[in-house]
Formats: C-alpha cells, sequence, structure tokens
C-alpha cells in the first residue's frame, strides 16, 4: 500500500529531515511511527501526501508512483488519503455537520449522499447529538473525533494521523485510538499514526516504526516505544 | 462541474463580501466613483461626437465653374464627386436658384429693388454645387481633386472649421482612453487588494480544503465570484445614478434653455445607455472578473 525507497528530504537551511528511509507497509496495517520531534515524522507524513517532494527516492501509493503525479493531479490522489492533525484543523464558522459534509462537497459529492453518509459517520464517531455545534463549543476530544469524521467520510484507504492525541488527555486518548483500531479493523483502512504517546503505543501491541533524527532505528510487529531511547 | 458547486461557490463569493463588509464596500465604492466617471465621460463624448456629426454635416465645399461650362458638364462633375466616399451629398445649385437664394436673403425687404433683375441675372455665372461630406478629414483630398478638374474655376471651403473639428474630435479621443485606462487600472488595483485580504483570511480554510483534495477550480471559484460581484454591484449602481441625472438634465435643458437646446441637441437618454449600459457592464464585471483571477493566480499556489 505505502512503499517509500531510499527516500531522503533535505531542507535548504540545516541537515536533513528524512535520511534514506525504506519503508514498506501493507494494506490493512496498523503502524506508529513515532520519535522525537525533529526525527522526522511529520516529514514523513508531507512526503506522503505530496505537500514536500523528497529530495531523492522513490514513494508508491497504492498504485502511484508520487514522484510521477503531476500538480493538476494532486486533489485527486490526495483524496484517497484521509487526514488527521494535532490541532483539529477545523473550520471554525461551520457547524460539526457542515464539517463534515464540507469534505464531500469539495469532491463534489451530490447532495443526497451527503444527506445519507454525515449522520452515519457521526454516529460512528459517537457524536450524532452534536451535529449543530460549533467546534468552539466542543472538548479537544469531541473535535478530533469530529476531523476523523471528516477524514473518513470519504472512505479513504489510507489514513494518515498526526499527532492525533497530541492535545488531548489520557481518556480522550483512549478513546480516540480505540476508534482508530476499530475503523482499522471493520473497514480494512490502512493507518499510519505519528505520535510520542508512549503508554498508548505501549498498550496498543502493533507494528512500531521508530525513527531518530530523520533515520529509522527500528521497525518492531507488536513493538513499544520502550526500546526507543536516544 | 455540479449545479451544487456552482450553489456553493456564489454562497461562498456573497459570504466572502460580508466577511470582508469594510473592504467590499470600499471596492463597490471605488468601483462605482470609477464606472460613474467613466459613464459621464461617455456620455460627454457621445454627445459631442453626435454634435461634430451634425456641424460636420453643415460644412460644405462650394464648387464653381468656368464661363463657357454648361449645365451638363456640371450635372457631369456632380455625378464624379458624388461617387467619392467621402462625400455624403451634393446639391446642384443653378444659376436661378442661386439669384433666387441671394435676393431672398439679402433683399428681401426691397422687393423692387430685387424685380429690376428680373431679365437679366445678376448671378448668370453662379451655378455651382454644394459638396456636402461624411468625414470632414478627408476635405484636402477632396478639394485638391475637384480643384483638378478643367471645368472647375473656384473651390471654396472652410478649412479651419474643418481641420478645427476633426483635431478636436481626435484631442477627445485621446483624453477619453488615457483617462479610462487609469480608471481601470485603479480598479482593478482596488479589486486585487480585497481579494488578497480574502485569501488571507481564508488561508487556514484554504490549506484544509487542498489537504481535502479540492481542485484549484474549488478553491478559485468563490473568489472569482467575490470579484464578479464587486464588478457588478459596482457597475450597476453608477449606471443607474447616470441614468437618472441624464435623463433629468437633458428634461431640464430641453425645458429651462429652450435656446442652449436649439444650439447643442442633446441625445436622448435611451440612445446614450444603448451603448453605454452594457460597455459599463461588461467593464465592471470583466474588471472585477481580471482583479480576482489574477491575484489568486498569484496568492494560491497551495
Amino acid at each position: 500500500m505505502i512503499e517509500l525507497k531510499n527516500v531522503s528530504k533535505s531542507y535548504s537551511t540545516g541537515s536533513p529531515a528524512v535520511k534514506n528511509v525504506s519503508l514498506h507497509i501493507d494494506k490493512g496495517e496498523f503502524v506508529f511511527v513515532v520519535g522525537n520531534s525533529g526525527s522526522g515524522k511529520s516529514t514523513l507524513i508531507k512526503l506522503l501526501l505530496k505537500e514536500l517532494e523528497p529530495t531523492e527516492g522513490r514513494i508508491i501509493v497504492g498504485n502511484k508512483v508520487l514522484g510521477d503525479l503531476k500538480r493538476r493531479q494532486i486533489p485527486r490522489y490526495r483524496r484517497n488519503i484521509g487526514t488527521v492533525f494535532q490541532d483539529f484543523r477545523l473550520l471554525k464558522d461551520r457547524n460539526v455537520y457542515e464539517n463534515i459534509a464540507f469534505a464531500q462537497r469539495v469532491i463534489e459529492t451530490p447532495t443526497r449522499r451527503i444527506r445519507k453518509q454525515v449522520p452515519a459517520m457521526l454516529s460512528l464517531v459517537g457524536l450524532a447529538e452534536k451535529y449543530k455545534s460549533y467546534p468552539k463549543q466542543l472538548s479537544g476530544g469531541e473535535q478530533q473525533r469530529v476531523a476523523l469524521a471528516r477524514a473518513l467520510v470519504n472512505g479513504p484507504a489510507i489514513l494518515l494521523c498526526d499527532e492525533p492525541t497530541g492535545n488531548l488527555d489520557p481518556k480522550n486518548s483512549w478513546d480516540i485510538m480505540q476508534l482508530l483500531s476499530e475503523i482499522n479493523e471493520r473497514r480494512g483502512t490502512t493507518i499510519l499514526v505519528v505520535t510520542h504517546n508512549r503508554e498508548i503505543v505501549d498498550a496498543m501491541q502493533k507494528r512500531v516504526v521508530t525513527m531518530n533524527k530523520g533515520v529509522i532505528i527500528s521497525d518492531e510487529q507488536k513493538g513499544g516505544y520502550n526500546n526507543y531511547e536516544a | 462541474m455540479r449545479l451544487s458547486t456552482i450553489v456553493y461557490s456564489l454562497k461562498q463569493g456573497l459570504k466572502n463580501i460580508y466577511r470582508n463588509k469594510m473592504f467590499s464596500l470600499a471596492s463597490i465604492a471605488t468601483m462605482s466613483a470609477c464606472i460613474f466617471l467613466f459613464g459621464l465621460f461617455f456620455a460627454i463624448v457621445m454627445n459631442f461626437q453626435s454634435m461634430i456629426k451634425d456641424i460636420e454635416a453643415g460644412v460644405a465645399v462650394t464648387v464653381f465653374f468656368k464661363d463657357n461650362v454648361t449645365e451638363e458638364q456640371i450635372l457631369d462633375v456632380k455625378g464624379k464627386i458624388e461617387k467619392r466616399d467621402e462625400v455624403s451629398n451634393v446639391i446642384y445649385v443653378s444659376a436661378d436658384e442661386a439669384w433666387e437664394i441671394f435676393s431672398k436673403d439679402y433683399l428681401k425687404d426691397a422687393g423692387e429693388l430685387a424685380e429690376g433683375f428680373e431679365q437679366d441675372n445678376p448671378l448668370a455665372k453662379a451655378a455651382n454645387l454644394e459638396v456636402y461630406m461624411n468625414d470632414v478629414s478627408k476635405q484636402k483630398t477632396l478639394v485638391s481633386y475637384i480643384t483638378s478638374l478643367d471645368e472647375v474655376q473656384k473651390v471654396n471651403q472652410s478649412e479651419i472649421t474643418a481641420n478645427t473639428l476633426s483635431d478636436f474630435n481626435m484631442l477627445i479621443g485621446y483624453v477619453s482612453v488615457t483617462i479610462i485606462f487609469i480608471l481601470l487600472a485603479v480598479a482593478v488595483f482596488l479589486i486585487s487588494n480585497t481579494v488578497t485580504i480574502g485569501i488571507a483570511v481564508r488561508k487556514e480554510e484554504i490549506a484544509i480544503m487542498k489537504l481535502i483534495g479540492a481542485t484549484d477550480f474549488f478553491v478559485r471559484a468563490p473568489f472569482v465570484v467575490e470579484g464578479l460581484l464587486i464588478g457588478l454591484i459596482g457597475s450597476a449602481i453608477p449606471l443607474g445614478i447616470i441614468y437618472y441625472l441624464y435623463s433629468k438634465l437633458v428634461e431640464y435643458v430641453q425645458t429651462q434653455f429652450m435656446t442652449l437646446a436649439r444650439l447643442f441637441v442633446f441625445l436622448p437618454a435611451e440612445e446614450v445607455f444603448h451603448s453605454l449600459l452594457p460597455v459599463g457592464l461588461i467593464l465592471g464585471v470583466g474588471i472585477g472578473f481580471l482583479g480576482s483571477f489574477f491575484t489568486i493566480r498569484k496568492h494560491l499556489r497551495v
């Protein structure tokens, strides 16, 4: 599903953010990417979204070679990838329903389908009653669920999460992780979670890729955070 | 493109205008001022052109003939002159008619005096052609052509009038083009400014849209709608005002200043607006479109 071959990314200033990274993720996998800040995790997400171009190496997502995608093909490519961020990135002037519907409007889903799918997504993330609320009326956990619903409403094959629990308390963090795990099992969505939440990574017993200073230093099935120290 | 996308773009465009109330109003106001000035200028130029046309139509070249030239030869020359493009009309004035006109103009109070000449026309050699032109600027060529004809003795022309008129016409043309260009530049700059601010305000939203997989078109459409609407409103308002003021003015001049009205014939408002309305609206909407389109192209390289 996701294949990185000897990928490097260096910015014009400073040391390279990602150095010679090779990574293979199968369809339906659930993968944690852990590491300190500055380890290159976020750069990885940006590379996968084709927000950044790698300086070297090849990235293949699905059956698409990202380097071959033209500018005008990027929107269609991104529609197959759901994204969740630490800061939720909801539209503040629109209520929960509109925020999720927005993701479908953008890709020109017929209104009839929007009316059916948005409530279904809302009940999946457990916010069916709050569809009229605005982001600032919701707790962080609830906002992240809205973001998750928005990321999933178009049925993407891949879900990329950049520190999804970074702004949440432990209880909400657990709920979100539980939700992600459920989605992975029930829908078969390939999920990549970038985090440094040690307890969760240790407890979930999923594949863990550890990065440090732009290099993958370990990649274990059913791993934990414990062997990482740098 | 789906209908829902068009509706969405319209809604968002309106929302943008509403959200940046101050800047939208400023753009609409400046746009209105520009189109108002443009319209004013347009109406003045149109009236001037029509007045000049009227005057031009009255400017004539008079052709006199040599003594031995017969009436048939004169009519032959008349036919030749009539065939030329710049000539609109040629009138043959026979010697008898010339005398009649002269005596009517100058001897109307002394009927007996005129009667004395009944049998002996003092203007027997005054048969002439009055040539009216539709393009005064070509008078020189016409005169040199007529002078070159064998039968012609003398050509009377009002060269000063002709040159002044065509020069004045050109001047008005240049001045109006210059002023209109300046106004357009100002309007484009303002719309561009408004859209830039709209983009800055919605930077986050645009980033989210791009992340979700919105096409460039989808992101840009609301801003183009915003520009179009500002252009449309900003041209409709001044056009309405000009229409009202212009018809009032024409009415007022015609009822209050009869002499002035006879001197300058104002075009009716309907005739002015027959061309001003489409030109003004296209100008406004065009400026709105171009201003917003190029601004987002510059700023939305996400």
